[in-house]
């Protein structure tokens, strides 16, 4: 990037400046080491001397074009703003459906599921295991009765919904293109996504049905399928947020996550025996964005960068929409804090801001309240203000990939690459993630950061505002959200007229013929949509999945 | 630790809440500090944990969870225990768990419940001051 004559000054006057700093630096407070969240550490300054090696065309780019540094979209957010997506759901799907009419109203482009556990899980709302859990942290849906209420009103054939699930994800999907189809809607034109990620839920989320092996072949499955019948739908969202959530660094995040995209990509390929062109371009993938500015930012920029190599190079894909990782991001739940919790507004702001320099595709910010309980609307208002003055005010969007050249940002961009690869490459001697998760490697990677940072925490090495410094003795006390303790019941008695209503002969055929392609080779989502149809519940179907597979039982690595 | 033998720790996770995070941090302390500690996994229901506690002849329970159904997880551990004559474990817990819940996790027997913020010296510390051997 820069001629030996330039390099040379530069030293020269960088000698001059150390001389300088020494006389000061020997009488001040100055932290003699600093580092970012994730222990990376960073020098005081940085100068062309430290980017000196950088290659602006094979490193840094143009937008649009290979390696992507600097973004999927050849036009940044000029061309197309990212999508204002929202994670909400709670009690029943009327109750979320009220939610969701609402953020729409207030300007949210794009709509996210949160699911309660029992549905996440794959429970019916009676299930004892539901007990107490039913429209808890997310809507309940039992069956497809359930999803067209949810999506009631809301146009399937312009609305792009994400929902986050995983084990019943082929339940939920199949559902929700059957609301599409009594909408009239064609699937060519359903467009969304579905988490569908298992491998990150072994590793960090922990909603786990069946074991590895077959959870992965339902992915194959849903991402088959997909291919073939409901081309616009994102059949994987593959993510690092919540291996970061669990306490992973970022670096961590971003090499366990891509090395969960190589596994589902190579078991696509050595199993359906599918072109990596026919289905690459519909992966997607869903990053945290942490309190650490910069090293977010880097790590987004690097994300693509890997990503564009992998699948070039490791998997010669050669559509360059195979090479696109296009991502969503949630701000760092885990940053939030309960003590002082308007501070959370702050901290959102600013993690969002880094997601947009970063060049996400689509962005929830968290609410000031999300440690506590659901978010508010008055508190879900603040957060989605908080992307529309990032934006439509501060000019943050006008130019692409604004921090480009920046001798700090393209450093620690190569230095997350770096130790990205390092993992990938253990990762890879091991035998791949599933080698890797069987012996409890990333989970007890994860568990060490995680452990070091609440002692960086307890130690006051590490700073939270309100939690290990500038503690206050009084409360702030805010209006939190209640679901209503009537929601189980209410919902029972919904399922329990369902199960009366349906035809019950139909629902066990259905459920049969879905048992028969589980224990052959054939693509089980056909059956699971029949078996939807049918209102056969959630339960239902994901029975068949652990009668057929076996269920996982955590091996509590800690 | 001034005791004969090491004190024996169940850690565990009722209910369907995979947020883990915060309780295998726990679990770690409790080794680090040199206590025993049986970890019992995500995804357990009462009568697990209570078999486990029974079986692992522990000293001490500590519950987590962050998904809103404490009230009824907790109080069932309690439940089953007393129904099984093993109210003698001491059983803490934690999670995200609202203020005003604290006193009625306690009517049900509960010794102490920590919430988000409290370091992992104070847990430590409370746990050596108040465990009964048996």
């Amino acid at each position: 990037m820069f001629t030996v004559k330039t390099l040379d000054q530069v030293r020269k006057e960088m000698e001059k400046w150390l001389v300088e700093i020494r006389k000061v630096l020997n009488h001040s407070q100055t932290r003699p080491e600093s580092s970012t969240v994730s222990n990376l550490d960073i020098k005081l300054i940085y100068t062309p001397e430290d980017i000196k090696d950088l290659d602006f065309k094979t490193n840094i780019g143009y937008p649009g074009l290979y390696p992507f540094t600097r973004g999927v979209q050849a036009t940044g957010y000029r061309g197309r703003l990212w999508t204002l997506r929202m994670f909400s759901g709670f009690g029943t799907a009327s109750d979320t459906n009220h939610r969701w009419q609402q953020l729409l109203k207030y300007g949210e482009t794009g709509l996210s599921t949160a699911f309660d556990f029992p549905t996440l899980m794959g429970y019916d709302s009676d299930s004892l295991r539901a007990h107490a859990e039913v429209g808890k942290c997310g809507v309940v849906i039992d069956t497809l009765a359930d999803m067209e209420v949810l999506t009631k009103g809301i146009p399937l054939d312009q609305a792009s919904t994400s929902m986050t699930i995983n084990p019943p994800a082929s339940v939920l999907w199949a559902m929700y293109l059957m609301a599409a189809k009594k909408q009239g809607v064609g699937w060519e034109k359903v467009n969304g996504t579905i988490q569908n990620d298992m491998l990150k839920e072994f590793i960090a989320q922990k909603t786990f049905m069946c074991p590895p092996e077959p959870s992965i072949r339902l992915i194959s499955d849903t991402i088959e399928f997909g291919t073939k019948h409901v081309p616009r739908w994102n059949t994987v969202s593959i993510s690092g947020y919540h291996i970061r959530e669990a306490g992973a660094t970022a670096v961590q995040e971003l090499a366990f996550t891509l090395a969960n995209g190589i596994a589902y990509v190579q078991d696509v390929i050595n199993r359906k025996k599918m072109d990596v062109d026919a289905f690459a371009p519909r992966l997607s993938f869903f990053f945290n964005s942490h309190i650490d500015f910069f090293e977010e930012i880097a790590k987004f920029r690097v994300a693509r960068r890997m990503w564009a190599k992998i699948m070039k190079q490791r998997f010669k894909a050669k559509n360059p929409r195979s090479w696109w990782l296009r991502f969503h991001t949630q701000t760092a739940g885990c940053s939030l804090t309960a003590q002082q919790p308007f501070n959370n507004v702050i901290r959102t702001t600013t993690e969002a801001l880094a997601a947009v320099l970063g060049g996400t595709q689509s962005l929830h910010t968290n609410s000031l309240d999300e440690v506590l309980a659901l978010p508010s609307d008055f508190a879900v208002n603040i957060a989605l203000r908080t992307q529309q003055v990032i934006a439509e005010e501060i000019g943050v969007i006008n130019t692409i990939d604004p921090l480009a050249g920046s001798y700090f940002v393209e450093t620690l961009t190569n230095e997350i690459e770096e130790k990205a690869w390092e993992y990938i490459e253990k990762i890879d001697k091991m035998g791949g993630m599933l080698a890797a998760i069987e012996r409890g490697f990333p989970q007890l990677e994860i568990a060490n950061s995680a452990y070091k940072f609440q002692q960086q925490l307890d130690s006051g090495e590490k700073v939270m505002i309100g939690v290990n410094k500038y503690r206050s003795s009084e409360e702030t006390l805010i209006e939190t959200l209640k679901v209503d303790e009537g929601v189980e019941a209410e919902q029972v008695k919904r399922l329990k007229e369902i199960r009366r209503v349906r035809d019950n002969r139909k629902v066990k055929q259905e459920l049969a013929n879905l048992r028969a392609a589980c224990q052959s080779n054939q693509n089980v989502m056909p059956y699971v949509i029949q078996a939807v149809g049918e209102y056969a519940t959630e339960q239902e179907i994901c029975d068949v999945y652990r009668e057929v597979f076996g269920e996982y039982r955590d091996p509590g690595f800690f | 630790m001034n005791l004969e033998r090491k004190a024996r720790v169940l850690i565990a996770k009722p209910g369907l809440d995979g947020h883990d995070r915060g309780v295998k941090i726990i679990a770690r302390a409790y080794r680090d500090a040199g206590f025993e500690v049986i970890y019992t996994g995500v995804h357990q229901t009462p009568e697990q944990i209570v078999n486990a506690a029974i079986q692992e002849d522990v000293d001490l329970v500590g519950l987590s969870c962050l998904s809103g159904a404490h009230l009824y997880l907790f109080s069932e551990v309690m439940r089953q225990l007393r129904e099984r004559g093993a109210d003698d474990i001491t059983v803490i817990g934690g999670g995200i768990i609202p203020k005003e819940d604290v006193p009625k996790l306690r009517e049900a027997g509960m010794k102490e419940v920590f919430l988000p913020g409290t370091s992992l010296a104070q847990i430590i510390t409370w746990t050596r001051e108040n465990i009964k051997l048996k």
